[in-house]
């Protein structure tokens, strides 16, 4: 029978949240890795057994803990990140240039056909790969050799690579998004890349339209419109219908254009959600009220969903990693708050109901549609 | 034996309990003392010197018969009371925070 397997990391650990396929009584297994940061826990689409988990602390580092059996086991693999060749320099708030220096990594994105083979975006910005299940990690040093390198500087989360999408319809074809650098192509498997970010516009910036620069918290793709991404942009929601050559803004009604996760409907590539966040200091729903905004129109028109999440009082966030969908239908929308609620809606949105509303903040959610 | 105590999460991590035994054979100096340390615990390995440059990660300090060992230079014998395994070397996480 179809069941769901929720993974989410947390400050202090991972938890794993299973139903069945009507998805209204879960279990809650965890903590694993208690105490640790665990900014990523995701699962292969080859081998949906295989997990992989980004562990890390600010005293101990970073390790990478591998799963063969769902989640129930975990055995730590390769920790060595090590940047290729000379690491060279990037911007820093003071204007000043200084070394790239890993620290850890944020996301973790498992080859659609291949168990093994699995890619870390990074903070210091990079792009990392393993094709021996973890155990070692390469540099596809490219992307961080970029002339551009010297010009991103970290946003205030830090200079991360945040989401990398490996896409389905054109073989070697890879997108990468930086805090705050923007949004990177490759179109020969990882090796070079450039900017993608024309029809970005970050008034902060000297040149508001500059090549780079720009702080992007989180790109979707649907895979069956491969060529359409979706942007939430520190301020600004975007679209490109030309594989990320142009965008242009989507924003229309919001309450606020600024947010930090953006994701995408299963079966409608047209329906997008995000969740509004008054910013930039506050970081936490305008008016106190948890919506999540959905468009079926592919943006421009957005509704307010708020049956089930709290609507006084609310004063949580939404990180970027901290959304996903199943593909189940209909199809079931997940969300973690820095609060520590889980929310889950069966019904595309239209209502929600927490699975659990006090584990630490949560960092990600990855869902996983198992057979 | 050389007596390790290791701090809560590197236990969690290591899947063991209380202080650690390890045999060193020649001068026990700091780097002699990990280096034994992750050979036998491999899960270790980056997690009390960073994995590119070998240093001492900044919020693990070491300590000894009552004396912070953190910047001794890595090749400098070990208190002779830990070399005869009558006190214990700690590995402690810093405090950081509030």
């Amino acid at each position: 029978m179809t069941s769901v397997r929720v993974l989410v990391g947390t400050r202090k650990g991972a938890f794993i949240l299973n139903a069945d396929g009507k998805r209204e009584r879960w279990t809650i297994d965890g903590p694993h890795f208690a105490g640790w940061e665990i900014y990523h826990i995701t699962g292969s689409p080859a081998d949906p057994n295989r997990l992989y988990t980004s562990q890390s602390s600010g005293w101990f580092g970073q390790l990478i803990q591998r799963s063969d059996d769902g989640g129930h086991t975990w055995t730590p693999v390769g920790n060595t990140f090590t940047y290729e060749g000379e690491a060279g320099t990037h911007l820093w708030y003071d204007g000043t240039q200084r070394p790239w220096e890993f620290k850890r990594v944020w996301h973790l994105e498992p080859s659609p056909s291949d168990p093994d083979t699995v890619y870390a975006g990074v903070e210091d910005a990079a792009l990392f790969r393993s094709t021996d299940g973890g155990h070692t990690w390469q540099e596809l040093s490219g992307l961080r050799r970029h002339d551009s390198g010297m010009r991103w500087q970290p946003g205030a989360g830090g200079m991360c690579l945040h989401t990398l999408i490996l896409d389905p319809a054109h073989p070697g074809r890879l997108y990468a998004a930086i805090s705050a650098a923007g949004v990177f192509r490759s179109d020969d498997g990882g090796i070079t890349w450039r900017p993608i970010n024309r029809g970005l516009r970050s008034d902060w910036l000297p040149d508001p339209t500059a090549d780079t620069g720009h702080c992007v918290h989180r790109i979707a793709q649907h895979p069956g419109r491969p060529d359409t991404l979706l942007m939430q942009k520190h301020w600004d929601v975007m679209r490109s219908d030309d594989a990320g050559e142009t965008w242009y803004e989507i924003s229309g009604n919001l309450p606020s254009d600024f947010g930090f996760p953006i994701a995408i409907h299963a079966h409608e590539p047209e329906t997008i959600y995000v969740v509004p966040i008054k910013s930039d200091s506050e970081h936490y729903p305008p008016e106190g009220k948890l919506r999540v905004y959905r468009s079926r129109t592919g943006g421009h028109e957005w509704e307010a969903l708020t049956r089930g999440l709290p609507q006084s009082h609310c004063y949580v966030n939404v990180l970027r990693d901290a959304m996903a969908t199943d593909r189940l239908d209909p199809c079931g929308i997940y969300f973690g708050t820095t609060g520590g609620q889980v929310y889950a809606s069966a019904d595309a949105g239209d209502t929600w109901t927490p699975i659990v509303r006090d584990l630490p903040a949560v960092l990600s959610v990855e869902v996983q549609t198992l057979p | 034996m050389i007596r390790v105590i290791l701090p809560t999460p590197l236990r969690a991590l290591a899947h063991l309990e209380g202080e650690v035994q390890i045999q060193i054979d020649g001068p026990v100096t700091q780097r002699a003392l990990l280096d034994a340390l992750e050979a036998r615990y491999p899960v270790l390995r980056g997690t009390i010197r960073d994995r590119e440059t070998g240093r001492r990660r900044a919020l693990v300090r070491f300590y000894a018969c009552g004396q912070d060992l953190s910047n001794e230079a890595p090749d400098t014998p070990v208190p002779a009371a830990v070399a005869a395994g009558a006190e214990p070397f700690l590995i402690v996480g810093a405090i950081a925070g509030g």
